[in-house]
């Protein structure tokens, strides 16, 4: 099958790639762009390990073809960090112990931004039933949670410190 | 898992989108959240030579009050159906069925018309679209036709989809005073579909029912209209007894295949339960 040229803005580079159309984005980010902080998790759509943010929606890169993403904005984990400088959400999670073997955390951190731009203040519940997407079998989800609101209330300017002892020490 | 290999297809308007289903005939697939279609082509359950991606044709998009009704473009998603205040204020049964479907990320691109035309049993929308005697728009070589929901669903992964049409519109009337809704779906966990759910419309007039309809998710080959369950409601007060009745009417249509959600009698009791759960909202909610 001929192979197509497809364009978009990933991380704030503009990016070509050659692919077949069947080429799934995620194969795309791995292995073509080496941007490897999406992950493969399931294959099935359901562990969200594979989260990327296009064109303003979290979306699942094992089911989305790189051909549909002509055009688009695309943001990665890979993006996140600015001149040596953490996201606040990137804070959080550590701050927060919200990873512990961190295969699901990538994913986790790109479905909380886009949650955190479209909602700067959720609620625990909020957090909850908007995360449903994303499964983490380390922490419980109580971390994850509290990473969250670390970073909300961070990017609301708020002064924040860490709920966590060890780490307050 | 990767797909078979396919000719992709992105065209910006629906004479062209008509024109490829009549080239291809068979061999196409329509591509629309993509979220039913590209797990089965990864599986290889499904293998079309030609896709047709819905994406760039800004016709299905958008909610809209119109001529009476609500019309709902094919590929707006499930996360602008829950978002939509127009749908809020007029059909708030259509964000609480969304809220339940998948998770967010799917819901940012699984589309409603999407979810009604694949013809899954499993599918939410199809019950919720007998509930609210919704009706489709099916474009075609030879122009569009309007097919109500309760003749749209023939058998699993078979509607009254001809081939070379595509649904392009979902009309829904806008419900009359006294009117309330709810869905009601029990899942075993988030992404799951139903082990059984159920949509209820009633409306009430000084405290009697005047109209119901009441239909099934999961629980048969196709979404299930449960029309004993629902004209035994009408003409009297809704109390605890009439409630029971229905859910037991709506238990006796149900035909469910056991799986890993359950056998046939489990899926057919919590149909039942559903029922009862979705009736008791809904009858709050119009009051």
């Amino acid at each position: 099958m001929a192979k197509t040229i497809v364009s978009f803005t990933l991380n704030g580079a503009a990016t070509d790639v050659l692919v077949e159309p069947r080429e799934l984005l995620i194969h795309t980010l791995r292995e073509r762009l080496s941007v490897t902080g999406p992950h493969i998790g399931c294959d099935t759509s359901h562990c969200g390990a594979c989260t990327v943010d296009l064109d303003g929606a979290s979306v699942k890169s094992c089911t989305i073809l790189t051909v549909q993403c002509d055009g688009a904005q695309m943001l990665t984990i890979e993006g996140f960090a600015k001149g040596g400088v953490l996201h606040p959400l990137q804070e959080g999670f550590s701050q927060e112990h919200g990873l512990q073997c961190g295969f699901c955390t990538p994913g986790m951190i790109t479905r909380a931004y886009r949650l955190l731009q479209e909602n700067p203040s959720p609620t625990e519940a909020d957090i909850r039933f908007w995360m449903a997407g994303n499964l983490c079998r380390c922490t419980g989800y109580q971390n994850i949670v509290k990473a969250i609101q670390y970073a909300a209330a961070k990017m609301r300017g708020e002064t924040v410190t860490t709920s966590h002892p060890v780490m307050a020490a | 898992m990767i797909p078979r290999p396919f000719e992709y297809h992105a065209p910006a308007a629906l004479p062209d989108v008509i024109a490829l289903l009549t080239q291809y005939g068979d061999e196409a697939k329509l591509l629309a959240g993509g979220h039913s279609l590209l797990p089965m082509m990864k599986l290889r359950f499904a293998g079309p030579a030609h896709l047709i991606d819905l994406r760039k044709v800004a016709s299905l998009k958008g909610i809209a009050l119109e001529g009476g009704e609500i019309r709902i473009g094919a590929m707006t998603t499930e996360n602008e159906l829950i978002f939509s205040e127009l749908l809020e204020r007029h059909i708030p049964l259509l964000a609480e069925t969304a809220r339940q479907i998948a998770d967010p990320q799917v819901r940012y691109r699984g589309t409603i018309g999407g979810d009604i035309s694949h013809g899954d049993p499993g599918n939410d929308h199809p019950a919720v679209m007998l509930a609210l005697n919704a009706s489709f728009v099916l474009a075609g070589a030879a122009g569009e036709r309007i097919v109500p929901a309760g003749d749209f669903f023939r058998g699993t992964f078979d509607t009254a989809l001809a081939p070379g049409e595509v649904m392009t519109q979902i009309r829904i009337p806008l419900p009359g005073p006294g009117t309330g809704s709810a869905y009601a779906k029990l899942k075993r966990k988030t992404g799951d579909y139903a082990t059984a759910a159920a949509a209820v419309v009633v409306q009430l007039k000084n405290g009697s029912c005047t109209a119901a309809r009441i239909a099934l998710t999961n629980v048969g080959p196709t979404a299930l209209a449960a029309h004993d369950a629902a004209n035994s409601l009408v003409g009297k007060p809704i109390d605890g007894a009439a409630i029971g009745q229905a859910a037991r009417l709506a238990m006796a249509i149900t035909a469910p295949s056991a799986d890993l959600r359950g056998d046939e009698d489990y899926k057919t009791a919590m149909a039942g339960q559903m029922v009862e759960r979705a009736l008791r909202s809904a009858l709050a909610r119009a009051r």
